[in-house]
Parts: C-alpha cells; sequence; structure tokens
C-alpha cells in the first residue's frame, strides 16, 4: 500500500511536468489571450496607444457591431451563406465519393489520391489557379460553358460579379473534400462485413443495406465531419483575401476577413477583439447544439 | 473475399456507370492543376486568347526563370523552410511528451485537463490571434528586443505542445502499445523518462511520421500568422512572397502561374512520397472517440 502511494506520486509529479509544455502552453497561447482579448473588447484601443491611457467603453463595440455596423452584418450574412453552402453539398460530395471509392474498382488508389491532392496543398498558390480558372473573358471554366452553349453575354462574371462571387468561392471548396471523403472512406471500411451479410440475408436491396446499415454506422463520422467543415468554414480567409479582397462590393467580405481588415489594417484592436469574441459564441453555440442533438441521430455501436 | 479476375466487357451496368462518374470526377479536380501547368508554360499573349487553348504554343519555359528572378523566391522559400521544420521539431518533441503524460502517466487532473486540450480543438484561432499578437509587441518594452517581426511567436507555440489534434493523434497511438513493454522497462530499472524515449519513440515511427507530415503541410501553408508578424520583405515566407509577388505582377497571368507551380512544387513532392502518413492519421483520428 505505501509502496503504490509512492509510486502514485512520483507519477503524479511526472505527469505534470510530461505534460508541463502544453499547459504552459495553454496558459500562454489560449487561457491567457480569451481573457486578455474580452477585456480588450471592452476597450476602443489601437494596439499603440500606452496601456495607461486605454479608453474604457463597456459593451459599445459590441453595441455597435449588433446594432450598427451594417459591414459587419454583411460579413456575419456572407459567411453564413458559406457555410451554409461549403457544409452540406460539401458532405454530399465527400460522402458520394467515398461511396464510389469504396466499391470493387480498379485503381482505387489513383482516384484516391486525386481526390485527396486538392484538399492538402490549399493556400495562396491554388488561389491563384483559381482566379485564372474563373477569369470571365478567358478562363477555362467560361470557355467550358461557351462550348456547351451558354451565349456569350450570359456567362457568368464570377469574381468580378458580386452576384457570382460568393458561389464561386463555394464552389471552389468543393475542391477540398478530399480530406472528409478520406475520413469517411475510413469509416465505411469500418463497419463490420456481417452487418452487411445479416442484410444479404433477409433480401435487402442496395438501398436498404446503405440506409440501414451503412448510414447508421457511418453517423458518428458524419457528426465529426460536420462539426469540423462548420468550424473550418467559419474560418474562411486565405481565398477572399488572396482572390477578391473582400470585394466585389463586399460580396466576398468574410467574417475572419473583416476581422483582420478591423485588427491590423484599421487598427481598431478592441472592435475586433469584440468581433473574435462573437464568433467564438457563434460557433461555440452551433458546435454545442450540434452535438446535443446528435443524440437523437447518431448511432454509437457498444450502446445499448 | 477472392475477386476473381473481372475483364471490361463483364462489367455490370451499375460498374460502368461507377467508372465513368469516377474518371469524370478525377478530371475535375486534376484540371485546375493542368491548366495551372499549362499557363505557366504560355506567353502571356497566348494566356489572353479565347478560346483558351489547352496546350501551350508558343512554349515557354522561361516563364519560371522569369519568375524566379522577379522576387527572391529562394530566399521565401528557404525561410519557410526554417519556420516549417523549427516547427515540426517542436511538435514532435513536446507534442509527444504532453501526448505520453495524456496517455500513459497518471495524474490528478488529467481526464479534465484531456477535455480542455480536445475543447482547444474547437476554438477558432481567431479569437486569440488579436490579443497574442499584443502580447507579443507588449514583450518588447518588458524585454527590450523585438519579437514581431521575428520567427519566435510562429515557432514557439509549436514548442509548447503544439496543435491540440496533433497531441491527440499521438496519444492515441501510444494508447496502442502493450503496456507489458513498459513494464518491462520499468522493472529492469528505466525511468519514466528513459522509458519515453528509449521504447515508446522509437515504437512510434509510423506516428511520429504522420505528425512531422501533417504539421509540415500546417506550417508550410500557414498565411495570416506570417501575415501578421512578418514585416520585413527579407523574412517573408513563401506564401507571403507568392501574394506580393501578385501584388507587383498580377497582371502577368503566365509569371503568376509559374510561380504558384514553384510554391506547389514542394507540397506535391511531399505529398506523393508521403501520402500513406497523411492516410494513417486519418484511421489514427479514430473518430470513435
Amino acid at each position: 500500500m505505501h509502496r503504490r502511494s509512492v509510486r502514485w506520486k512520483r507519477d503524479a509529479w511526472e505527469g505534470y511536468l510530461f505534460a508541463s509544455p502544453w499547459l504552459l502552453g495553454f496558459l500562454l497561447f489560449t487561457a491567457g489571450p480569451m481573457v486578455v482579448s474580452l477585456a480588450m473588447s471592452l476597450t476602443a484601443w489601437d494596439g499603440i496607444t500606452p496601456l495607461s491611457r486605454i479608453r474604457w467603453v463597456g459593451g459599445e463595440n459590441y453595441q455597435e457591431l449588433l446594432t450598427q455596423d451594417l459591414r459587419f452584418r454583411k460579413a456575419l450574412g456572407n459567411t453564413v451563406l458559406y457555410v451554409l453552402g461549403a457544409v452540406p453539398f460539401g458532405t454530399l460530395n465527400a460522402l458520394g465519393m467515398a461511396l464510389l471509392l469504396n466499391q470493387e474498382v480498379r485503381g482505387q488508389a489513383l482516384f484516391r489520391t486525386l481526390f485527396y491532392l486538392p484538399s492538402v496543398v490549399s493556400g495562396v498558390a491554388t488561389s491563384m489557379m483559381w482566379m485564372w480558372l474563373y477569369n470571365p473573358s478567358f478562363g477555362p471554366i467560361n470557355d467550358f460553358l461557351a462550348r456547351i452553349g451558354v451565349p456569350q453575354d450570359r456567362l457568368p462574371g464570377w469574381l468580378t460579379d458580386p452576384q457570382w462571387a460568393l458561389p464561386a468561392l463555394v464552389f471552389m471548396s468543393f475542391w477540398g473534400v478530399g480530406n472528409a471523403m478520406l475520413i469517411y472512406l475510413a469509416g465505411l471500411q469500418g463497419v463490420p462485413q456481417h452487418l452487411y451479410e445479416a442484410a444479404d440475408l433477409d433480401g435487402a436491396t442496395p438501398w436498404i443495406r446503405f440506409q440501414h446499415v451503412t448510414l447508421p454506422m457511418l453517423t458518428p463520422t458524419l457528426l465529426f465531419n460536420l462539426v469540423m467543415g462548420i468550424i473550418g468554414s467559419f474560418q474562411t480567409f486565405t481565398q477572399a483575401f488572396v482572390m477578391t479582397n473582400g470585394g466585389p462590393q463586399d460580396a466576398t467580405l468574410f467574417y475572419v476577413l473583416y476581422l483582420y481588415q478591423k485588427a491590423f489594417q484599421q487598427f481598431q484592436m478592441g472592435y475586433a477583439s469584440a468581433m473574435a469574441w462573437i464568433l467564438f459564441v457563434i460557433v461555440m453555440t452551433l458546435t454545442l447544439s450540434l452535438l446535443r442533438g446528435s443524440r437523437r441521430w447518431v448511432y454509437y455501436e457498444g450502446e445499448r | 473475399m477472392t475477386a476473381a479476375p473481372r475483364r471490361w466487357f463483364r462489367l455490370r451496368p451499375a460498374q460502368w456507370l461507377s467508372y465513368a462518374a469516377l474518371i469524370g470526377l478525377g478530371g475535375l479536380f486534376l484540371s485546375p492543376f493542368l491548366w495551372a501547368l499549362s499557363a505557366s508554360f504560355k506567353t502571356n499573349a497566348a494566356i489572353y486568347e479565347f478560346p483558351p487553348n489547352f496546350l501551350p504554343r508558343p512554349f515557354h519555359p522561361e516563364n519560371y526563370e522569369r519568375a524566379l528572378s522577379l522576387l527572391p523566391f529562394a530566399r521565401f522559400a528557404w525561410n519557410s523552410t526554417v519556420i516549417t521544420l523549427s516547427c515540426v521539431a517542436g511538435q514532435l518533441l513536446t507534442g509527444s511528451l504532453v501526448a505520453y503524460s495524456f496517455a500513459r502517466l497518471r495524474w490528478p487532473g488529467r481526464d479534465v485537463w484531456f477535455i480542455v486540450l480536445l475543447g482547444t480543438m474547437m476554438l477558432p484561432p481567431q479569437v486569440t490571434m488579436i490579443s497574442t499578437f499584443v502580447g507579443w509587441t507588449q514583450l518588447r518594452t518588458l524585454t527590450g528586443v523585438d519579437w514581431v517581426d521575428t520567427y519566435r511567436p510562429l515557432i514557439i507555440p509549436s514548442f509548447l505542445g503544439g496543435s491540440g489534434v496533433l497531441i491527440f493523434l499521438m496519444r492515441q497511438f501510444f494508447k496502442t502499445l502493450p503496456l507489458e513493454l513498459e513494464d518491462a522497462a520499468r522493472i529492469d530499472g528505466c525511468s519514466t523518462w528513459l522509458t519515453y524515449w528509449r521504447v515508446i519513440l522509437p515504437l512510434s515511427r509510423p506516428v511520429l511520421a504522420t505528425v512531422a507530415v501533417l504539421s509540415f503541410i500546417a506550417h508550410w501553408h500557414d498565411f495570416l500568422g506570417p501575415l501578421i508578424y512578418l514585416n520585413s520583405v527579407d523574412r517573408y515566407t513563401i506564401q507571403i512572397g507568392l501574394r506580393m509577388f501578385q501584388d507587383i505582377n498580377g497582371s502577368r497571368m503566365n509569371l503568376l502561374m509559374a510561380a504558384s507551380m514553384l510554391v506547389l512544387l514542394p507540397v506535391l513532392i511531399l505529398f506523393f512520397s508521403a501520402q500513406r502518413y497523411l492516410v494513417r492519421g486519418i484511421v489514427l483520428s479514430g473518430i470513435k472517440g
């Protein structure tokens, strides 16, 4: 007994020691900054004025954001539309591609690589590639549309047209569903074979098999991808910054882009911190309600 | 499940459909790369031709030379390499320590801290971005040394555990290792440190490779971080450099595409040589909770 308690104490001490880099990192780069940004959101600070002369404004930043700032409303609306376009349809695309690949097809590895690659090489370079693809007068996409019979004057202006710029970025996001697709594929391959065999014995059609075996077994994966997709889509920045800089007419002004402009171009650090906290509340509320609601539709093996 | 060798003419109609869909989608996913590659070898006049020709004629490989001469891309690539490799090293060293602590050591509060770790995975980084930046700027008044416009704000977080997702990934792997090996090491008198260093890490090469690749890709592509912290052009990363190139030479699409291809190249090489580690990362994250 005595020996065990000594061992326990040593373990406890060493446990903290081994975890200390992250514990320290959490305090310095997550918990601390969260408290500071909450405090900053109550000020009208430009990030430069000495701390001693900070002007406290209470809830004014929040009030202005929520009741007066039309660009904030636009940015939030754009982002919500983007999430509503990119996440559900991205999910369908990723799931559909995973189902296609999960069959006995030749060249599975080749197709998997092709679908996965774009999701790995995101960034400035791919944004530039898509700027060229979307070029309204000379780009390959409009060339294709013209070839299949869209009249010249009806060709979309894509990134230059306020109506088409946001759909263009949503469409581009489907190019990056490869990572989600691989997660679905791993989920599909984890479905126990005996369930399919049992379904076959009962004479199930492929659709019934999908509805009653594949889909329920895939719901935990679906939940994971939905949560990650929503969190990620709310943070969309690079594409909008590089391809449109929020334009035309703020049509692609995303939440994080507006936050960046406020904080690092207009130096309204307090105002931008309030934006960050509103983002935090939105994302947390969405995530938690998804997780809570998921009890009704997510099936976990091993539960009663 | 022995798949009988199939001939193409024996395929069922449904399989024809599947192949048609796969090939169509494959072409769709590949075409942005091919169009950009083709544009990178064209003259600028040939790019602004409608309808566009897929094949670059005349063929202009000099675009690459021109693009490289207009901005110090070699310098940017070197900067990116220094930052990225430092981050990978920090992530591997400290992240694996933390993951080992969560996987195998028993300490009060561990399970609560683990939930906190999972929670950080859901936190949008923008919530802490501004105040962290302010923190680094204020550090100047305390220390008298510049922190902004150095690589330290970009690298140091990776030496303090780094990404929560990657810690989680390593912890999941460590959990699958047989306990007997560690017990044996303990009986032989190994300290916790030696057990971790001599037993756990050598057995964990696959997951360490996965974490290294994932971390490399994340930091190589990082845009917002360098955009905020780096001001001097000679410290720019390759992503910021490419963005600067766009500002200066935005109308010369052929050079822009050549520069983009050059930036993509290292990632493409890494992707094709390390794809299995990336896939393993997805399997490991497990989603089964």
